[in-house]
Order: C-alpha cells, then structure tokens, then sequence
C-alpha cells in the first residue's frame, strides 16, 4: 500500500486537463503509440467535441521512482457545475489533487470551489502551472495567486506544458513525493466507495470503486449499504486503459467490478460496498441521492414515435442514472416525458445523446425548476410544481416558493460592475465581495436557480468578456412572486412553451419571447399571430406575416439539380418541426426563451 | 431528341442582381470560343446520336460575339451532331447590341429565335440594375427585329421596388405593343453575393416586396392571358406555337448538353456541370479534358426533380408517369401529400383526357385513357417551391 498514490485533477475548463493527463499517461509509458490519441481519458465523443469531461474515468499508470515501483491512480473528473457531486465523490476516493491552472488565465470559481472540497477532504494539493510555453502566459502573477489562495510557498508550484511535455517529470516526482500514501486496514471488512459507473451493453454496469478497508476479491459476495443489495463479484481488476482483471483488489486501491448488473441506477455514486456476510459497520459518509435540479418535458416530433422515445430514454438512464423522467402529456404536443435533469448541460447531454445514440427527434420544451406551491385551502401542504401547467390557478394560490442557490462568480475587477448589474437584474442579492488580488474578485450572490436556467451563462460570458468563472451550490427555498407567462399561436394556448417567470420581469419577457418566436417561426401561408398572456390578460402581440411569394424565378438547365438540393435541405428542416393546431413550429422555438438576449 | 446549350460568359458590364457566370474583361475571348468548339468534337457522343432539336446560346452576353463566330459554332454543332432539319436556335441579345445591321446579319444566320434582355422600359429601373442598355435602344432595336424575325421574347422584371402596378402595367403595354410573341418574366431576386444583395443589407436599396411582387405577378398572369399568351410555366408566357422548345426540354426532361464554363448538361440519369471558371476552363480543354463534374441521379432525386419542375408548368405531374416509374407506392404517397394543398387551393387535379390512337369514325370518347395530372392553381403558382419541397421524398 506504502507505494500507491491515489489522486485526481481539479482543473477548470480549458485549462489542459486532458492534455496534460495524456502527456502523464505517455510518460508512464501507460499507452502504445498506436492506442494514442487526444483526450485518451474522454471516451464520449460528445466529450472530444465539447473538449469537456462528463463523466468520471480512472486509469492506473505504473512507474518506476528511485529505484521503486508505484501504482498511480489517476481519477479524472468532470468539470462542470451540473455534475458537482461526482466531483465530490471522486475527491473522497483521493488523497492528493493536481491543482491545474492556466499560466494565463489563473484561477476560476469552479476551480475555487473543488479546491475547497478537495481541502475539506484533506488531500493534498500539487499546484501546477500549465501551458507556460505559451507567448500569454503570465507565470509570476498567477504563482502569487496561486500562493495566495493556498498558503503554499512559490517554489512548490510546479510549470509544466500538457503540449510540450515539459515539467511532467516534476509532477509525477510530486505525485509521489507529496501526496500520501493510502491508510487503511486490509484486515479490516470491506469497505469501498463508489465514486462512479459506466453502463456495457455486452457486460452491465461496470463499478468504479476505491478500497478504503480490507479487500475485495473474485467471486466474493457483496453488499451496496445504500440500495442494500447483493451480488456476486463476477470479475474485480484493474484501470488500464483495458480493463485487467485481478483476483483480488486490497484497501487503498482503486478498481472496477462486474456483478452483472443491468440498471445503472442500482448503482449510486457515493455508495459503499461491503462483505454480504461481514459487513462494516460504517458506510462511507458523504453519501447522497442525487436531485435534479432542472426540469422539462421531452416530446418525440413525430407523436408515432412516442413508445420508441420510452425505450430510448429507459435505455439511456440505464447508463446515466441521474436522468429521471416520468410520462406527461401536452394539449399542443401529445404525449411525451417530464425529465429531471442535473443542469442545463446535463439537459443539453441528454438531448444530444438521444439523437446520436438513439436517432430520436425530440421536442425539449422550455426548462423549468421545481416550485412549491401552496394552496389557500391547504396552506401547508405542498403541491410539487415540475411543470408550469401545474401551476394551481392563481385565485386559489396562497403562496409559491422557488430553490434559491449561492453562486460564486469570480471576475476580473474591471467587469464587477457589469456582472453586478447582470445578478441584480436576475433578482441576485450580493452577500459577499472580496478581493483575491487587486485584479481578481469573488463575488457572491444568492439567487433563485431559475435565473441561471434563463440564459445566465451566456450573458455572463458576454458582459465579462469571457473573464468571469462561475459557480452555485443549492440554499432551499424562498417565498416568490410567480406568474405563469403562456403563449398563444393562432389564438391558441400552446402548453409546452408557458414558463413560470418573476412578476416583475413578465411583461418584459412576454414581450422579448413574442419577438423571438416571430423570428423563429417560419412563415406560412396565412398570418400568425403570437400573443403573450397571463391568465387571459394579453401582455404582449406580434405577428408573423404570411409568406405570398415562394417560388424562384428562373429554373433552368443549371438551376434544377441546385435547387432541388435547397429543397430537400428545407423540408429536412422542417422534419424537426411539429405542428401544433395549424402552425409549424421548429424545434429551436421552444427553447427560444432561453436566448432571449440573442 | 436533345438540346445544345453554349454559355457565352463575358458581359459589357455585370447587372447588379445577376448571379451567373460571366466576365467583363473579353481579353480571353478568342481562345474562349476555341474552346468551345473544342468541347463540342471532345463531347460529341455524350448525346447518344439523338438529334439535335434545339440550340441555345446564352450568357453572359452572347450578342458580344460576331457573325463569324457564331457562324463557327453553330458550324461546328452541325458538323458533329446530327440536327434536325428545322432546329429552334436561340440567341441571347442585349438591345445596345442589337444595332440594325446586326439583326439584318443575324437573320441570315441560322438563328432563328431572339431573347432580348429588355427588363424594363424604363430608364431609372435600367440605372438602377445596372443594364448596359437604355430604353431607347430597347424601343428601337425591337422595331427593326420584328421586322426580321417572328420568333422573338422578351425578357421584364418586375417586383423592383418602388415599381407601381401603373409603371409594371405600361411595361407591358409596350410589349405588348410590338407584338412579341413570348415574354419570359422575373420577379426581382436577390441572390447571395451580388452587388444588389450587398446594397440591400447596407441600406442604400429598399428591400424586396413580396406583397408588390405577388401584386406585379397577378397582374402579369392576367393581362397576358388577355393578349392570347398561354402562361406555360412559372416564370413564361407564349403566343400557342412560340413556346421555347429548348428551355421547354429543361422541365420535360430531355436530354441537353451544356458546353461552355458553368454549363450544365443532363443525360436521363447523370447531371453534369462545367468549371464555373473561364482560365480553368480553357487550360482543360486544351488538354482535352473537358472540366466535367458529374452526378448520378437516384430515383428520388428523379421524381424530386419532376415534381419540382411538373408544379411549374401548364402539363403538371402526370400520375400515369408518376406511377410507371416511380412505382404505385410513390404515386398513393404524392397523392396523400397533395390532400393538403388541394384542400387549400393551391394545387389541383385536372383530368385530361387523351386519346389512345386517333379515334376511328363512329369511336367516341372509347379507348380513351384519362391520366389526372397534378397542377399548381394560379394561387399555388407563387408559392410553388415550397410546395414543391412538401412532395418531395428524402431518402
């Protein structure tokens, strides 16, 4: 155990993570040439492409150190706000972080706040100052931030390049010269944390898992506490970038199970395994079933395709447990699914996956958070309110409550204004400001969390020029003024694009989300009106004139081919559109009060 | 039988809304048409030995070229493909070039149809299109070739902003008055990367009107019909006898070979296209490479085509030949979607009724087959494309 090293990355987004993972893995020799390529440890596409982690990877390097063989395990996490508890999860299965920050953009709000989770959970922190071979990089100024923030001396950050390879050597010496090796009784019962898993068609759900106490071996039976549920361990190994089974895996280690389990919710993140005949006393504390926070109704296009969406999404949550949906229906789009969605990239994930892994069309209608709305009658019950259209009509409403988040936005001192008058125009309250530097400033906020579904992360980026980093964590709920803001087409109430929104800013958004409509609807053959309302008072009108002229004029030899690829492109287009009474409304237009400010 | 079409591309002067192939510099000119004439004998057998109906220089500008020259190629189609005794061949004309001595010239060539870029009657809506024209030039070279051929369009556009439904209505009125027997029509486009398409989005021009253009369209269809023109397809109005036969062959499917930079070709199931390029152009047919891109047409792209190009003229969809080549599946599909559009007006089925053979004394109304023809109502006809997209099948 002495020559083992657990540890993971907390880095921002951006800031080479993955680059500099992939130069360890080279280094260790733990990848061929021909098994190389960019991102090793994102095995999604989707997470190539985006250039972000969404789901936990581990992988076990071998080196050999002064004449000593070590096993490093390196647990790469995601990197984003919606998936901070799998932050957590795997931070607790560690005893040291690499501290990855961009030479030259220092350090940012979702870097500061797993900082702090890996310094609650005692680990041992390695700064390290990425990308220094480039021309912007600012390496003074960013070592004295990074000094700042943890009290460490200067000369213990270490420069390095995930392009270049320079300084790996140094960042493996420290790895296993700073971070601890693990404590833990192999004596002892079982007892091992899951920090994460991934779903095998061909094998079932595969466990990622660290040993804390005693071991687990092949064939062994065992326990989850949480589900309390058995199983065999059908195989136990190893992470290489293959998976290599072992028959025994021993306290301090990190490994994978197998147990042949089919559904990825039997297996919850922060869970702990245990022996099913000697089980430990303590399950590993720290453990949590993980909320949605975000919800919104997912509807196929075509309604045939209704039962085909059921099996999709069952699929799906096989391997993303944290997706949770239940049937719904929607006067204007048939039957369909409410989902519960961790994060508004979370939803974006799942609507992304759903047409590349299952070539669903879908309908996401606008996003909601989860309300409680109280009754005159019954005041003090509480009706769960997931769908604006469950919304108890407003005479008989005594109160309504909304979740409410502490965010941490951390900018450069010359857009505090703006992001100031961003928060407050979001019904923010500022709570705290402190200078981190005299150019670097954390500012806190509570808000509601409805504010930041509503297109919060774009106008940050835009009024602070990229330069502002921002991250929340859930405070309960608040009493709220509401109101339900519904859209009519064609003198039509149309139930999938209603949002519940502030009283205050109602008329405002009614407005900019009739303007926005008409600009996402194509024209057709008659006007459409578009009307805002609350209850049956109209707050706002637009209308999309009718289109009169559609048809080019010429249409010869070298015409006919080009124009009928246009053709065919547009009625692809309008694939992706359902029709809700006489109206054909793309897909794009049900989201459309989330870019509001586009 | 099959089509030639030669693609003159040099201008005087590029018409702020055109987006064709063309150049202002006429530097390349001589070895330009040498080219052409060498691209006729490199291609002569993509045309299967069907004969050569109908010829059509256009452009560009093909009046910019002499007697001779086009004398040469028309020579030079003759000497290589096999052409019908009276073919239809047309030559593209700007009035400026028509001066009367060249339409004395050209009526003792073998041409025999005139398409004259006339526009409008008007010197402001000239100016600002950017024609190399005035209205006087137009006036007067359609007096002298009237007189010389009988065979002669006119190109109008409408739909300019600003244009009352008076001034559209006086340009075909004198049209109409030199009695031409086929007036090809456009309404004003804005295609991508033209000079128009730049002025509209910086605000110098007003932006086009749909409700003025449909209003200019109306008006068009309904005082054609008037002068005794049949309104054959979208964008074309002939006197019965002078519908284009070449452009005709486009929508009906016949086979036309394009020679010349950007000139398209179509062989039943094969469309080809030229290097939109002159120098590319003529380095490649020096090296006897014809500078051809090629592609296969699938079945649905086949009956995409024939729906996209059906809706747009007088002989519609035929549900005989929707059926015998696409399949009776296709045809109960095209039918279900067009549910729609009949219900609204914009289509409708007509039930021609064509006889088999030519019906014996005492046979009547017998043997007959009737073939329903799908055809876009006057109101459809402005809305054709999108229509057209509607019926279309995606693979």
């Amino acid at each position: 155990m002495k020559n083992i090293r657990n540890f993971c990355i907390i880095a921002h987004i951006d800031h080479g993570k993955s680059t500099l993972a992939d130069r360890l893995l080279d280094f260790t020799g733990s990848v061929t040439d021909r098994e190389k390529q960019d991102q090793l440890l994102d095995s999604m596409d989707l997470e190539r492409e985006r250039g972000i982690t969404i789901k936990s990877h581990a992988i076990q390097m071998d080196y050999e150190f002064n004449g000593e063989k070590y096993v490093l395990n390196l647990i790469d996490t995601p990197g984003h706000v919606d998936f901070s508890y799998e932050v957590s999860r795997s931070i607790a299965a560690c005893e040291g972080a690499l501290l990855i920050v961009d030479a030259a953009q220092s350090i940012q709000a979702q870097t500061i706040s797993n900082l702090y989770l890996a310094l609650e959970n005692d680990l041992e922190i390695i700064p390290v100052l990425n990308k220094v071979d480039l021309p912007s990089a600012n390496p003074e100024e960013v070592t004295d931030d990074i000094v700042d923030l943890l009290g460490c001396d200067p000369e213990d950050v270490i420069h390095a390049s995930g392009k270049t390879g320079f300084g790996i050597e140094n960042v493996l010496a420290a790895v296993i010269n700073r971070i601890p090796a693990p404590k833990g009784n192999p004596d002892e019962p079982l007892q091992a944390l899951i920090f994460d898993s991934v779903y095998n068609p061909f094998r079932g759900v595969e466990t990622y898992f660290r040993v804390i106490n005693g071991s687990i071996k092949k064939g062994q039976e065992i326990k989850f506490i949480a589900t309390n549920k058995k199983y065999f361990a059908d195989e136990v190994g190893t992470l290489k970038l293959k998976q290599l089974p072992k028959k025994e895996i021993k306290a301090g280690d990190v490994g994978y199970l197998i147990t042949g389990i089919k559904d990825a919710r039997e297996v919850k993140v922060g869970d702990t395994i245990t022996d099913s005949k000697e089980p430990t006393k303590n399950a590993i504390s720290g453990f949590e079933d993980v909320k949605p926070m975000v919800f919104a109704g997912i509807y196929p296009v075509d309604t045939e395709d209704y039962e085909e969406l059921r099996a999709s999404m069952e699929k799906l949550q096989l391997n993303d447990a944290s997706l949770i949906f239940a049937p719904e229906s929607s006067a204007a789009l048939g039957f369909g699914f409410r989902c519960g969605f961790l994060g508004m990239l979370h939803m974006e994930i799942i609507q992304e996956r759903l047409e590349r892994e299952f070539d669903m069309t879908v309908i996401t209608t606008v996003p909601n958070v989860s309300y409680h709305a109280y009754t005159k009658k019954q005041p003090d019950d509480i009706i769960i309110v997931n769908n604006p259209s469950d919304l108890p009509d407003p005479s008989t409403l005594d109160r309504v409550e909304e979740p409410y988040i502490k965010a941490t936005i951390i900018t450069k001192a010359d857009f505090v204004g703006n992001v100031m008058s961003l928060c407050i125009e979001k019904r923010g309250q500022i709570t705290n400001q402190t200078y981190l530097t005299t150019e670097r400033v954390e500012l806190n906020f509570d808000m509601p969390l409805a504010e930041i579904v509503f297109d919060f992360y774009d106008r940050l980026k835009t009024v602070s020029k990229g330069y502002a980093s921002f991250d929340y964590h859930p405070i309960g709920m608040k009493p709220s003024k509401l109101v339900r803001v519904d859209i009519l087409l064609n003198a039509q109430t149309v139930d999938a694009l209603s949002a519940l929104i502030h009283a205050d800013n109602a008329q405002t958004i009614g407005k900019k989300m009739c303007e926005k409509l008409k600009e996402l609807i194509p024209r057709q053959q008659f006007d459409i009106p578009i009307q805002a309302a609350i209850g049956a008072k109209i707050i706002s009108r637009e209308t999309i004139k009718a289109l009169r002229k559609d048809v080019t004029a010429k249409c010869y030899g070298g015409d006919i081919s080009r124009k009928r690829k246009l053709l065919e492109k547009q009625k692809k287009g309008k694939k992706r559109m359902r029709q809700v009474g006489n109206v054909e409304i793309p897909q794009q237009a049900f989201m459309a009060v989330l870019k509001l400010n586009d | 039988m099959a089509g030639i079409y030669i693609h003159i591309p040099f201008c005087k002067q590029a018409c702020y809304y055109c987006d064709f192939h063309f150049s202002t510099s006429l530097k390349k000119k001589d070895s330009l048409i040498n080219a052409l004439i060498n691209e006729i004998k490199l291609r002569k057998h993509t045309l299967q030995n069907k004969r050569i109906e109908t010829i059509y220089f256009g452009g560009g500008t093909p009046s910019l070229l002499n007697i001779s020259e086009l004398h040469l190629l028309i020579e030079t189609v003759y000497n290589n493909f096999e052409v019908v005794e009276t073919p239809e061949i047309t030559l593209e004309a700007n009035p400026d070039d028509l001066t009367t001595e060249k339409i004395i010239e050209l009526s003792k060539t073998p041409i025999n149809r005139l398409s004259i870029g006339v526009q409008s009657f008007f010197d402001d809506d000239l100016k600002m299109m950017n024609r190399a024209h005035n209205a006087s030039e137009s006036k007067k070279c359609l007096s002298v070739a009237t007189q010389y051929f009988n065979n002669i369009t006119i190109d109008l556009i409408y739909g300019i902003p600003n244009m009352s439904l008076q001034k559209w209505h006086k340009n075909l009125e004198i049209a109409f008055s030199f009695s031409v027997n086929h007036i090809s029509s456009y309404a004003l486009t804005v295609e991508p990367k033209t000079a128009l398409h730049s002025f509209i989005n910086s605000g110098k021009y007003p932006p086009l009107n749909e409700a003025l253009a449909l209003q200019h369209f109306n008006h068009l269809v309904e005082t054609t019909a008037q002068q005794g023109f049949v309104h054959y397809e979208i964008s074309n109005f002939g006197k019965p006898q002078f519908f284009s036969k070449h452009n005709t062959s486009y929508w009906q499917g016949k086979w036309y070979l394009g020679i010349g930079p950007s000139a398209h070709s179509f062989f039943g199931d094969q469309r080809a296209w030229n290097v939109s390029n002159n120098a590319k152009y003529i380095a490649a047919i020096e090296k006897k490479e014809p500078p051809v891109t090629h592609e296969n047409l699938s079945n649905n792209d086949r009956f995409n085509e024939y729906i996209m190009t059906g809706l747009r003229t007088i002989w519609g969809v035929s549900f005989n030949r929707v059926e015998t080549e696409f399949g009776s599946n296709t045809l109960n599909r095209l039918k279900k979607t067009a549910e729609k559009f009949i219900a609204e007006g914009l289509l409708n089925i007509v039930n021609e009724a064509k006889p088999s053979s030519t019906p014996k004394k005492g046979e009547f109304l017998q043997n007959t087959s009737s073939n329903s023809v799908l055809k876009t109502t006057n109101k459809g006809k402005f809305l054709a494309d999108g229509i057209a997209a509607e019926l279309f099948i995606l693979s």
